[in-house]
């Protein structure tokens, strides 16, 4: 008798969760087909090593693994990443912050244009933007031609080695102020009214107003946006390889891990190794995301 | 809202995760073992002509400019068979989707375009027929030696040859005279010619040369340079060879000496600097004319061909590109494919080839004196497949290109680009590249020495 309510009460469990199921089985298929399937998948070929020619596939366990870690190409191509992260990034993200606080100030003149303007840039679709910007970059007959030109130098060169960095900062930095700017933006919307009538009854200025009001609804927002920025830097790919044409001496074809993985595989046919070095640098970004989101999230606490 | 905030935190690490999985996936297209085809077809000679009264349909990817017109004249002529002509990309871009598909296991056309210098890339992993199940191997006498040796990869018989580049000096003569620098016929004239243009203006360049695989392999092959060698699984590599040296030892001049341009070539600033005479001369292959009638129109009249220039005044010059037509072992119709092949290069596809522009490699046409003398208004009305022609007979034999030289091409730049970045001598750069070779051959199975 006991057993039997033991029993049904199971059964009825079990009902509602072949329900749940139902409800979540489309999306999980889905998401397994694209999302598990493939990462799987470039788990397994990490662990295997094929010669293109002679030789066939064999099973290596972590050798792939093991020469990413001592490979100075991928070490050098994760550096760049990383200075170009902590350098453009900031400032990417200080101009967008001073672009929305200046289109909420109410005090500005035009606004909304200013807004699409601002904005407008990551409407170009990207690969457009760099060649725009490779014809302006020119040092033959582009727009730093011209200026060195007018100057009578031949000191602007943006696309040498030296300056190929900050080049690429720039175009990206072009490209993507609009858009964090948008997300700042709508994260000022989002204040209430009253919080500032109290901040003015209180006697804040503007100044107070943005450090007590402002920035505090933001932080949120921001470690979003830093923490796309941070994957954008690490993922660095269009740029580069659209600039290449224009710079082939400079920009190498392990100029940032991603250029690295694509050419391995498109290029050299290691689509073994290729795997490995994708799959390092997504948990090293994965890693690193995580890190920014404690810290952020701890903060707004 | 703190909470929310960190569920939408979470959330955005999940969208880290989801980028990530986009790299990994961008790495995991591409992995089937089978690089072979499936199909094992008996050929025979009969079996061409036999596929052509059948009919049938085949696909061909090619991005040359004659295609078109080529398949067109085709499906009259046979108006049974089906050519679907697909451009699949420019050089990289098409290499790329064929070596997918092949990889893959389905997809790649019956027949494709292939470049004398990546032939063997695809020849020896077994993705090519070999045409001599099919009796190509008679047409021997049909063509330059230079070509019919391009399309062997080992002892098989991957293709037809199509075009070819033997390569010439193209110059800017209103340069030239403007500065009174007379035609070199030696690379030491060339270089104090280099030497004499840069110094009355340094804005102009002899040449220019920014690094490409392409340009330097031909440069040591003009050179008597044998650097690469394939024997079955065995590959020799040796970019210090004499004939490397003797080019290194004019081209170091020029490159350390600022001399030569460095605008990367098939830019737009390229056609440009070739237009106004920032460039005033480069040695590159027969199929040049061609370009510069379609891209660089501002040097009309201007330009003119000379024999390349020597190392010792004797008539001596390389290939550079060219291409020619393989069927692939995907191809369900081989036979059909073959055919379409032989009609191509070697029957009535020659013509619209020739219409179009093209640099034959067929000897008839390069002995067909309305060809031959044909003067060209580019060219101020110089009859400069005379020149051409001519240089068809002096490329020196022997030369090979690596099993590997698409990719040896790519990492060019990593390497011996160096060398033209920070204007220093080439053979660092070379080393590096014979280095970084060496091992990605070992990698890939051959026993690479160097």
């Amino acid at each position: 008798m006991a057993e039997s309510v033991v029993l049904r009460r199971r059964r009825a469990g079990f009902h509602r969760d072949s329900k749940g199921w139902i409800f979540v089985g489309p999306f999980l298929a889905v998401f397994a087909l694209t999302f598990l399937a493939p990462i799987g998948y470039a788990i397994y070929l990490s662990l295997f090593r094929e010669q293109a020619f002679f030789g066939g596939t064999v099973f290596v366990g972590l050798d792939n693994y093991l020469d990413v870690i001592q490979d100075s190409k991928f070490w050098e191509a994760f550096g760049r990443v990383l200075l170009f992260l902590v350098v453009q990034v900031p400032i990417m993200l200080v101009l967008a912050l001073l672009a929305a606080l200046a289109i909420d100030s109410a005090r500005l003149h035009g606004a909304n244009f200013f807004r699409i303007v601002i904005f407008l840039p990551y409407a170009v679709p990207g690969v457009v933007a760099v060649l725009m910007w490779g014809y302006i970059y020119g040092n033959n007959f582009g727009l730093a031609a011209d200026l060195n030109d007018l100057l009578g130098s031949t000191s602007i060169v943006p696309l040498s080695a030296r300056w190929m960095l900050p080049s690429i900062a720039n175009i990206v930095t072009w490209e993507f102020v609009g858009y964090n700017m948008l997300i700042f933006y709508s994260a000022l919307r989002t204040v209430p009214e009253e919080l500032y009538e109290a901040a003015a009854i209180d006697g804040a200025g503007t100044i107070r107003t943005i450090r007590a009001v402002k920035l505090p609804a933001l932080r949120g927002a921001i470690v979003i946006a830093t923490i796309f920025s941070i994957i954008g830097s690490f993922q660095l790919f269009n740029e580069p390889n659209i600039l290449r044409t224009l710079a082939p001496n400079v920009i190498t074809t392990y100029f940032t891990p991603n250029m690295y993985a694509y050419n391995l595989s498109f290029a050299g046919q290691q689509f073994n190794y290729s795997a490995t070095v994708a799959i390092v640098m997504g948990v090293i970004t994965a890693v690193i995301a995580y890190v920014v989101q404690l810290r952020g999230s701890r903060e707004a606490m | 809202m703190k909470t929310s905030h960190r569920r939408s935190v979470r959330r955005l690490v999940l969208a880290t995760a989801a980028v990530t999985a986009a790299t990994v996936l961008l790495a995991a297209c591409g992995g089937s073992d089978d690089s072979g085809g499936s199909a094992q077809p008996q050929g025979s000679p009969d079996a061409v002509n036999a596929a052509l009264e059948k009919g049938g349909t085949i696909t061909y990817w090619s991005w040359t400019p004659s295609a078109e017109a080529q398949v067109a004249a085709f499906q009259k002529e046979y108006p049974n068979v089906k050519v679907n002509l697909v451009n699949a990309g420019t050089g990289n871009d098409h290499y790329t989707k064929l070596q997918n598909a092949i990889k893959a296991g389905s997809g790649a056309p019956d027949v494709a375009q292939i470049e004398y210098q990546a032939l063997p890339q695809f020849a020896l992993p077994g993705s090519l027929v070999d045409l001599r199940e099919y009796g190509f191997n008679t047409y021997e006498s049909a063509y330059t030696a230079s070509t019919w040796t391009a399309v062997h990869a080992g002892d098989g018989l991957y293709g037809l040859p199509q075009d070819s580049g033997p390569m010439a000096l193209f110059y800017n003569k209103e340069v030239f005279d403007k500065y009174g620098i007379t035609v070199p016929k030696t690379w030491d004239e060339y270089v104090a010619a280099g030497k004499k243009l840069h110094a009355a203006d340094p804005k102009k360049y002899i040449t220019n040369d920014s690094g490409d695989a392409g340009f330097t392999t031909s440069m040591i092959w003009q050179a008597g340079g044998k650097p690469f060698s394939t024997d079955g699984k065995n590959v020799s590599i040796n970019l210090q060879d004499d004939g490397t040296k003797k080019w290194t030892g004019v081209w170091d001049q020029l490159v350390t000496g600022g001399l030569v341009g460095n605008i990367p070539g098939w830019t737009d600033e390229w056609f440009k600097a070739l237009g106004d005479g920032t460039i005033a001369s480069l040695p590159t292959g027969a199929w040049m004319p061609g370009v510069m009638e379609a891209s660089v129109k501002a040097g009309a009249g201007k330009w003119r061909v000379a024999p390349m220039p020597t190392y010792d005044g004797q008539p001596a010059t390389a290939e550079n590109g060219g291409s020619t037509q393989s069927v692939l072992k995907q191809s369900a119709n081989p036979a059909l494919a073959a055919a379409f092949v032989k009609w191509l290069n070697h029957d009535g596809g020659v013509k619209p080839f020739l219409a179009s522009g093209g640099f034959p490699s067929t000897t008839a046409d390069l002995k067909d004196a309305t060809f031959v003398d044909k003067p060209s208004a580019y060219f101020g009305g110089q009859q400069i497949n005379q020149v051409l022609t001519g240089s068809a007979d002096s490329v020196v034999k022997g030369w090979s290109y690596l099993p590997f030289q698409l990719y040896a091409n790519t990492i060019f730049g990593d390497t011996v680009g160096k060398s033209y970045q920070a204007k220093s001598e080439l053979n660092t750069g070379l080393k590096a590249w014979q280095d970084a070779l060496v091992t990605y051959g070992n990698q890939q199975g051959f026993q690479t020495n160097g």
